[in-house]
């Protein structure tokens, strides 16, 4: 019982005056941000980094407010799904299709406090996961050495474009795009300039929180700029909720779904590329096909607001699990998460597991507190939440750019980061309507030079035989789990596709 | 079309790309791989799909209307303009001036707009200065 002897440590970790209220400020900021059409979790986890950082939170703490952000987020953006029909941010997409059709029928309390309590069942669920999988998949990480961590990061950015992109070039594109930026800089081996052009302010390479919160949060200014759209959604419709609690058989009735999608989610979690979009979109459709026998799905049956609920709380409780393990993060978000791991000096991975079990215990007792605040916190006080989506974007959208500005400047103090920021801000508005991922630019910039520093290390090991990457039966298996899941999708997911694409949210916060 | 562009932009990028990377002057004490390896093969690999991409092109994408288009464009410069001028004016000053703009361009009334900028950048000097004690650009004023 090693295992719950280290969970009650990290209870001791994180039940402090100062965690739990970090913990509390987290879910509350984060469910406001997943509520709001055009805040979603990979941006507002971005914008709070810098926050973390000038507060002097230590690495425990700041973990804590960030994920407890995104485990709000995937709560909040059910929200404006249920009342407005808009996804609050991408993963809610799915619970618009029964949610709003709930609220239409005055069950909107109902689908509010339902999806809660799924949101809630999903995340619980994938914590316990995540305590039982990631220590797994550590022990089979230990047996890595440079070659299969090269091979590792191949079949991340190789799978990451995985179903839900439409064109495999361009996140083939958008990879190398986030590898290249990542180049350059002073060489860390041998100390020489690569790529700088002689700019003095680039010998320290792109600072990827610059190329974050950039890419992510200013390119959703630029959206709505774009569009005009600045009045909210929810002050041409009225806004009612009713009753706020699901009946017992209503309960009961969604029980076995809950339990189905959790599981189908948390392992749509874990797959690198998936993340929590696509879990909802897999567990609404596995329980149409399997529980929806007299056609009531999309027309406002709880079932249907509940099974994606479930799943894309789970899933993102599942992405934890490679992100933290490897080091490799499989979404957005994630990727975000990883990129404040490594600002304060931490390098995730399967030694994390051994030199800081402070930081993975503490921060897997405060995903539990956090889950069960959500929970009291978005099922009486849903109505607040209710009242933040009358904020109109055009109130809301400079103050996300003027936050964004505060954060850079206030962690490096140059006016040149704040220019980097707008040209990625501007990159990010021009890739987005090319329908460019932007996720693998992000995990391009935060692990490219990890995986040239392996690619060197194997080759040099090796006295400069490069076919050592392909020498050990772990390598050979990582290179072509990276062949198929590139290759696969162009055959496979053309149906997948089109659902998710049919679903797309117009206004779009980016991916989780 | 939009994507033929994009892919031809794409593969003059990576043929840029490869062109400085060739132009690092290696130091004589090197590994096995050296500093150029690596990013010629993001070259490589760049072109390739920059040149699958013009080959086999999207749908058109919705480009907004030219005045749109302004619209972005005179954003980005406010925006450049504010990181200029931020350490010269000071935050609150800069800060209230940008976000007047960028809310009255989302469409709130003129004088409206003005009140929400001085508000919203009050509203950040308070809560990230003043409360949680980041260093924000100090102006002629002292905020």
């Amino acid at each position: 019982m090693d295992m719950l002897a280290s969970l009650g440590d990290g209870f001791a970790i994180a039940l402090t005056w100062q965690n739990l209220g970090l913990a509390l400020l987290g879910c509350f900021l984060g469910t406001i941000m997943g509520a709001l059409p055009g805040l979603g979790p990979s941006n507002g986890v971005a914008i709070l980094i810098p926050l973390a950082f000038t507060l002097g939170l230590g690495a425990t703490p700041s973990l804590i407010l960030l994920t407890s952000v995104y485990y709000g987020a995937m709560y909040g953006g059910r929200i404006s799904s249920i009342l407005l029909n808009i996804p609050g941010d991408e993963p809610a997409m799915m619970t618009c299709l029964d949610g709003y059709p709930m609220a239409q029928k005055g069950r909107a309390g109902q689908a509010l406090s339902l999806s809660g309590i799924a949101s809630f069942v999903g995340a619980f669920l994938a914590t316990w996961g995540l305590i039982l999988l990631a220590p797994q998949l550590v022990k089979i990480a230990l047996l890595f050495g440079p070659a299969e961590y090269f091979a590792l990061f191949a079949l991340a950015f190789a799978t990451l474009g995985g179903v839900s992109s439409t064109n495999q070039a361009k996140s083939a594109f958008a990879a190398m795009l986030g590898l290249g930026l990542a180049m350059i800089g002073v060489d860390t081996q041998t100390g020489v300039p690569r790529l700088t052009f002689g700019e003095v302010h680039l010998y320290d390479g792109l600072d990827f929180l610059v190329a974050i919160v950039g890419l992510f949060a200013l390119s959703e200014v630029f959206i709505f700029l774009e569009r005009r759209h600045g009045s909210a959604e929810a002050e041409a419709r009225e806004v009612r909720v009713g009753r706020l609690t699901p009946s017992w058989s209503m309960l009961k009735n969604c029980t076995p779904t809950m339990l189905r999608t959790s599981l189908l989610g948390f392992i749509a979690g874990v797959l690198p590329g998936a993340g929590a979009s696509l879990g909802s979109f897999i567990s609404y459709s596995m329980e149409k096909r399997l529980v929806d026998r007299d056609g009531t799905f999309g027309t406002g049956d709880p079932r249907g607001v509940a099974a994606p609920e479930a799943g894309n709380n789970a899933a993102a409780g599942g992405a934890l699990v490679p992100m933290l393990a490897l080091g490799v993060p499989g979404s957005g978000t994630t990727a975000v998460l990883l990129a404040v791991l490594l600002s304060l000096n931490i390098t995730p991975g399967p030694l994390l597991f051994a030199n800081n079990p402070d930081v993975v215990w503490g921060l897997i007792a405060a995903l539990f507190i956090a889950n069960f605040m959500l929970l009291a916190m978005n099922i009486p006080m849903v109505g607040l939440f209710t009242r933040v989506l009358m904020v109109p974007p055009r109130i809301l959208m400079p103050v996300v750019a003027m936050v964004s500005f505060v954060g850079i400047y206030g962690i490096s103090g140059s006016s040149f980061d704040l220019l980097v920021m707008i040209a990625f801000g501007v990159a990010g508005w021009v890739l987005r309507k090319l329908d460019v991922p932007l996720v693998p630019v992000i995990l391009g910039t935060l692990l490219g030079n990890t995986m040239e520093n392996n690619l060197r290390r194997a080759v040099t090991i090796d006295n400069g035989n490069w076919w050592t990457l392909f020498d050990s039966p772990l390598a050979i298996a990582l290179w072509s789990i990276a062949a198929i899941g590139f290759i696969l999708p162009l055959f496979l997911s053309r149906v997948v596709k089109r659902g998710m694409h049919e679903r797309r949210d117009e206004e779009g916060a980016v991916q989780d | 079309m939009s994507d033929r562009i994009f892919g031809a932009f794409g593969v003059l990028l990576a043929l840029g790309y490869a062109w400085a990377t060739l132009q690092i002057e290696e130091s004589f004490l090197s590994d096995a791989v050296g500093p150029k390896a690596f990013p010629l093969i993001i070259a490589g690999i760049l072109g390739l799909s920059s040149l699958a991409i013009f080959l086999r092109p999207d749908e058109e994408p919705k480009w907004p209307a030219l005045g749109r288009l302004a619209e972005i464009a005179a954003a980005v410069v406010v925006m450049i303009l504010y990181a200029q001028f931020l350490p010269v004016a000071g935050f609150v000053i800069a800060t209230a001036v940008a976000a007047a703009y960028l809310t009255w361009r989302l469409g709130t009334a003129p004088l409206a707009a003005v009140l929400t900028g001085v508000l919203t950048s009050v509203g950040i000097y308070v809560v990230f200065h003043l409360v949680l004690g980041l260093s924000l650009a100090r102006g002629p004023l002292g905020f």
